[in-house]
C-alpha cells in the first residue's frame, strides 16, 4: 500500500477509537436533554467515577475484563439514578438555572469526593492481553478493535431500544411533551430514571474503555472529556441520538487529524474552533431540528 | 337521587366538592356531579369556566381538594398512570398527539398497562376499521396528520386503553362542521357499544343534543343541571350558550 493510504487508514482507526468513547458519553447528554430539556453537567464526572469503578473492580476485586465492564456499567447506572432522584427530580419545576447550578455543583462534588478517596492518579492494570497486528503497515491493536466494536455494539443496542421497544417509545413520547404521557398509563418518573440509568451506564462503559486505552486515571479526567462529549452532542443536534454518535465521530476525527498536522497543543483549540463554526452554520446541529423528534 | 343499592351500582363517577387551585388562584370550587354507567354526561361552560381542570383532576394530572370516586373507589391517592388502568381514558384538550411517534406507535403507547397481546392486536385492527383514515396513515408521524385526523387518533388512542369511562375535552375544537358531525357520530357509537362518556364542550348545541344529562359551569362552579333536553330548552342556556 502507498504510504499516504497507510497513514490515513491509521489515523481513521485512531479517530474511530476516540470517537466511540466520546459517542458513548455524548449519548447520555443527549438522552437526558431529549427527555427533560436539561443539560446534565455532572455527566462527565459520572464517566470519571466509572473509570474509578473499573479500577476498584479490576484491582480490589481482581475481576477480569467482562465482569469489570458489567459491574462498572451497573455502578454508574445506579449513580445516574441516584443523581436524578436526589438532585434533579426535586428541582423539576424549579427555575432552569437552579437545575444547572445543581448539576455543576454535583460535578464538583463527585470530583472532590473522588479526590478525597484517591488523592493520587491510579494505574489500571491491563485487563486484556493487547496484541498488535501489522496489516500492510497499519498497526491495529486488539484493544482498539475491542473498544470500537463494543462501543458500536452498545450504540446499536441503544438505537434499537429507543426506536423499537415500548420503553424507547415512552422515552420518545416524553421528549415530545410529557404533560399527557401519564394518560397513556406510562409511569413518567420511572421512564426518566431508566433514561438516566442507560445514559450513565453507557458513560460507565466509556470510563472502562478509556481506562484501558489510557490507563492512568484521576478525578479530573471527566472534565475535558465531558465537555468534548457534550459538544459532540450539540454538534450532532442535542436530543438526537444518531446525531450524538455522528458528532462524536466528527470530533474524534478532527482531533486526530489536527494532531497529525499541527503541534499537539493545537488540538483542542482547532477542534473547538471548528465546532463553534459548525454551530454557527447549523445552530440546531447536524441532525437536530427546531422541534421534531428529540430522543 | 335515592340511595338504593341499584342506584349505587349504576354510579360510575362521583365528584364531590371538587376544588382546584393554580398557584393559589382558585379555578374550581364546590363542584359536585355524578356520571352513571352508560350515560353521556356533558359539561358546558364558557372559556375559563374550569371544564378542563375538572377532567385533569379526574385523571390525576393535577392536585385537588374534595373527593373523586370511580366505581366506588376513591381516586385521591391513585397516580395518574394508574388511573388509566382503573378504567378511565382521557382525550385531552388539544388532542395531545405525540407528533414524533407514528400513528401506530401512538396507539400502541396507550396499551402500556395492558398485557393481553392478542386482544390488543384485535383492538388495533378494530380502530383501523372505525377510523379508516388512520389505516392509510399508520406509519406516518402523528405530527403530519390534519387536525381532524389527529382528533380521530386521539379518540382511537383513548379507546386502546379499554377504559369504561371516556373523558373527552372539546373534541370538536377547530374542526370543520362536517368533521364535527362525524366526531359526534363516533361519540354516540362508542357510547352505544357500552362506554360511559363525560364530554366537555363549548359547542353546547351538539353536546346537549347527545347528552343524557348535562351540567353548566360558570367561573369554577356548577350553576345549572338537568337532562340534555331540559337544558336545550332553558332560557338561560339558550341566551348564554346557544346564542338564541
Ligand atoms: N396551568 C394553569 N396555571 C394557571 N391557571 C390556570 C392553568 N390552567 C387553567 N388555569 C385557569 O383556571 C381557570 C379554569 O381553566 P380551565 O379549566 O382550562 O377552563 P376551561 O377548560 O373551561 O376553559 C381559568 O381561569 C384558567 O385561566
Ligand atoms: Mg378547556
Amino acid at each position: 500500500m502507498s504510504e499516504s493510504i497507510v497513514y490515513w487508514l491509521q489515523q481513521t482507526l485512531n479517530a474511530l477509537q476516540l470517537g466511540s468513547i466520546y459517542a458513548l458519553i455524548a449519548l447520555g447528554y443527549t438522552m437526558v436533554y431529549g427527555i427533560l430539556t436539561m443539560i446534565n453537567f455532572a455527566h462527565g464526572d459520572v464517566f470519571m467515577v466509572g473509570a474509578f469503578f473499573c479500577f476498584i473492580a479490576a484491582v480490589y476485586l481482581g475481576l477480569p475484563f467482562l465482569p469489570t465492564l458489567l459491574l462498572t456499567m451497573a455502578g454508574a447506572a445506579l449513580l445516574g439514578v441516584l443523581i436524578e432522584r436526589l438532585a434533579y427530580k426535586p428541582l423539576r419545576n424549579a427555575p432552569r438555572v437552579s437545575a444547572i447550578i445543581t448539576a455543576l455543583g454535583l460535578g464538583l462534588f463527585l470530583e472532590n469526593f473522588t479526590l478525597a478517596l484517591a488523592p493520587y492518579p491510579k494505574h489500571i492494570p491491563a485487563l486484556l492481553e493487547n496484541v498488535t497486528w501489522d496489516l500492510g503497515g497499519v498497526s491495529v491493536s486488539s484493544l482498539q478493535i475491542i473498544i470500537i466494536c463494543l462501543s458500536l455494539g452498545l450504540m446499536f443496542l441503544l438505537d434499537y431500544v429507543v426506536h423499537r421497544t415500548p420503553v424507547g417509545m415512552a422515552m420518545r413520547a416524553i421528549s415530545w411533551d410529557k404533560t399527557f404521557v401519564p394518560l397513556m398509563g406510562v409511569p413518567v418518573d420511572l421512564i426518566i430514571s431508566v433514561t438516566f440509568a442507560i445514559g450513565a451506564g453507557l458513560a460507565g462503559a466509556a470510563g472502562t474503555m478509556y481506562a484501558l486505552a489510557y490507563p492512568v486515571i484521576d478525578p479530573y479526567m471527566g472534565i475535558m472529556v465531558g465537555w468534548k462529549a457534550f459538544i459532540s452532542a450539540v454538534v450532532g443536534g442535542i436530543g438526537n441520538i444518531r446525531g450524538a454518535m455522528i458528532g462524536a465521530f466528527i470530533l474524534g476525527g478532527v482531533e486526530i487529524m489536527v494532531t497529525a498536522f499541527f503541534p499537539s497543543t493545537y488540538r483542542d483549540f482547532v477542534a473547538f474552533s471548528l465546532l463553534l463554526l459548525l454551530i454557527v452554520i447549523r445552530p440546531y446541529g447536524i441532525l437536530g431540528k427546531p422541534r421534531t423528534q428529540k430522543v | 337521587m335515592s340511595d338504593t343499592a341499584d342506584n349505587l351500582d349504576d354510579l360510575q363517577l362521583e365528584v364531590r366538592d371538587l376544588a382546584v387551585h393554580y398557584d393559589g388562584i382558585r379555578a374550581l370550587h364546590g363542584v359536585s356531579f355524578t356520571v352513571l354507567k352508560g350515560e353521556i354526561v356533558t359539561l358546558i361552560g364558557a372559556n375559563g369556566a374550569g371544564k378542563t381542570s375538572i377532567l385533569r383532576a379526574v385523571s390525576g394530572l393535577i392536585p385537588y381538594n374534595g373527593a373523586i370516586g370511580f366505581e366506588g373507589q376513591d381516586l385521591k391517592r391513585v397516580a395518574a398512570h394508574q388511573i388509566v388502568k382503573r378504567g378511565i381514558a382521557h382525550v385531552p384538550e388539544g388532542r395531545g398527539i405525540f407528533g414524533n411517534l407514528t400513528v401506530r406507535e401512538n396507539l400502541q403507547l396507550a396499551t402500556w398497562q395492558r398485557s393481553d397481546k392478542d386482544e390488543i392486536a384485535a383492538d388495533y385492527d378494530r380502530m383501523l376499521v372505525l377510523f379508516p383514515r388512520l389505516k392509510e396513515r399508520q406509519h406516518q408521524p402523528g405530527g403530519t396528520l390534519s387536525g381532524g385526523e389527529q382528533q380521530m387518533l386521539a379518540v382511537a388512542r383513548a379507546l386502546m386503553s379499554r377504559g369504561r369511562l371516556l373523558l373527552l375535552d372539546e373534541p370538536s375544537m377547530g374542526l370543520s362542521p362536517r368533521l364535527v358531525q362525524e366526531i359526534f357520530r363516533v361519540i354516540e357509537d362508542i357510547n352505544r357499544s357500552g362506554t360511559t362518556i363525560l364530554l366537555v364542550e363549548q359547542n353546547a348545541n351538539m353536546a346537549l343534543r347527545i347528552a343524557s344529562r348535562a351540567y353548566v359551569l360558570e367561573t369554577g362552579t356548577v350553576i345549572l343541571s338537568g337532562t340534555g333536553r331540559e337544558l336545550l330548552g332553558d332560557h338561560r342556556v339558550r341566551e348564554a350558550y346557544l346564542g338564541t
